[in-house]
């Protein structure tokens, strides 16, 4: 058993499942925005507007959004211990490995905010 | 005369390691990699390499051939040379003691961390524990490991963290006991493995799979632990 701190879920199995999940909710989204696309080729300001201020359109673009950054986090994470290690650059490396895990964290979370305040601000 | 390059490296001589170049006579012969390596050996007894049975049971003789995985003793030169080149190379990502032999130290911690052994406290019956061929047979395919560390060494996740990555070997070991309908402590085992390290760290890569001399499939038996720990934790 390896603890963790930095990583999302605390656990493989929840990392894992939110990994999948999120891919999911990443996909049905992408194929609904080009299916979009192709369903309405006059698509005009107006309507786009108003396909994203709609409750469902929003909760379908945030729930993304925040399947975006659970999916960044949990690969970042995997990037950042597979290649900033002790192991491999030497004894500075956990430092580097906390700057850099924290600094993923808050620009994600940043991200999301100002997404949110995006989609609510139109 | 096939030509061999072989990785050198004796830590109290050289600075560094380096390829040694040989020419040896097969005489049309598709002899397996470890004749040759005998061969080389008897005229040049500074060469060191691990070997015992010389027929792919003990798993002593892993080392990567023309740059793949495998038991020097039954890999055919037909398979492992390529323009008349064979290449030999000790197993990477573990540390070299000397020219073909590795420090397989933190694989066996690996191995030892899974609980490699049967655990029943029940009380023992007179004779043995009875299993159903059923049962039985899901051992096939997870028993028959010879521990050669062709796979984890073949891994890239290994590579990067094999103090706590537990790597293909030891998955497919683990599965192996709790997979046993003799075993009791399957909870147990579970919970140690669900960390994002242990078993979760295994992407799919499948090079364990591709370098297996046994024929066996870790990702295969990685998607089972993976399927057990979801039954149990939702």
């Amino acid at each position: 058993m390896v603890t963790s701190v930095t990583s999302l879920g605390r656990s493989g199995l929840s990392d894992w499942m939110i990994q999948r999940i999120s891919a999911w909710v990443m996909t049905s989204y992408l194929v609904f925005i080009v299916g979009y696309f192709f369903a309405n080729p006059n698509l005009d300001y107006a309507q786009w507007t108003e396909l994203n201020s709609s409750l469902p359109m929003r909760m379908f673009s945030l729930i993304t959004i925040l399947s975006i950054a659970a999916h960044a986090w949990i690969g970042m994470w995997c990037v950042l211990t597979d290649y900033i290690t002790v192991r491999l650059i030497g004894p500075k490396a956990t430092a580097i490995r906390i700057f850099f895990q924290l600094g993923m964290i808050a620009v994600t979370l940043l991200y999301v905010l100002w997404a949110i305040d995006i989609l609510w601000g139109i | 005369m096939l030509n061999v390059s072989i990785y050198r490296y004796n830590p109290e001589v050289d600075a560094e390691p380096y390829m040694q170049d040989f020419e040896v006579d097969t005489q049309g012969k598709d002899l397996m990699v470890l004749d040759v390596l005998e061969k080389l050996k008897a005229e040049d007894p500074t060469l060191v390499f691990r070997r015992s049975c010389r027929e792919g049971v003990c798993g002593s003789d892993g080392m990567n051939i023309s740059g793949k995985n495998g038991l020097a003793c039954v890999t055919p030169l037909s398979e492992a040379v390529k323009k008349n080149k064979l290449v030999v190379r000790p197993l990477p990502g573990l540390p070299v003691i000397r020219d073909l032999v590795i420090d397989m130290g933190q694989f066996y911690a690996q191995y030892e961390e899974i609980q490699p052994y049967m655990i029943n406290n029940s009380p023992a019956p007179a004779i043995e524990r009875l299993q159903s061929p059923e049962e039985r047979a899901k051992l096939d395919g997870l028993y028959e490991c010879i521990l050669c560390a062709c796979c984890s060494t073949a891994c890239p996740s290994f590579w990067w963290n094999p103090d706590k990555f537990i790597g293909p070997s030891g998955l497919l070991q683990a599965y192996r006991f709790l997979a046993d309908s003799r075993d009791t402590a399957t909870e147990e085992r579970l919970a140690n493995l669900d960390d994002p390290f242990s078993v979760f760290r295994c992407h799919g890569i499948m090079n364990c799979v591709q370098v297996c001399p046994k024929g066996l499939n870790p990702t295969k038996a990685i998607g089972h632990i993976r399927n057990m720990l979801i039954n149990s934790a939702t």
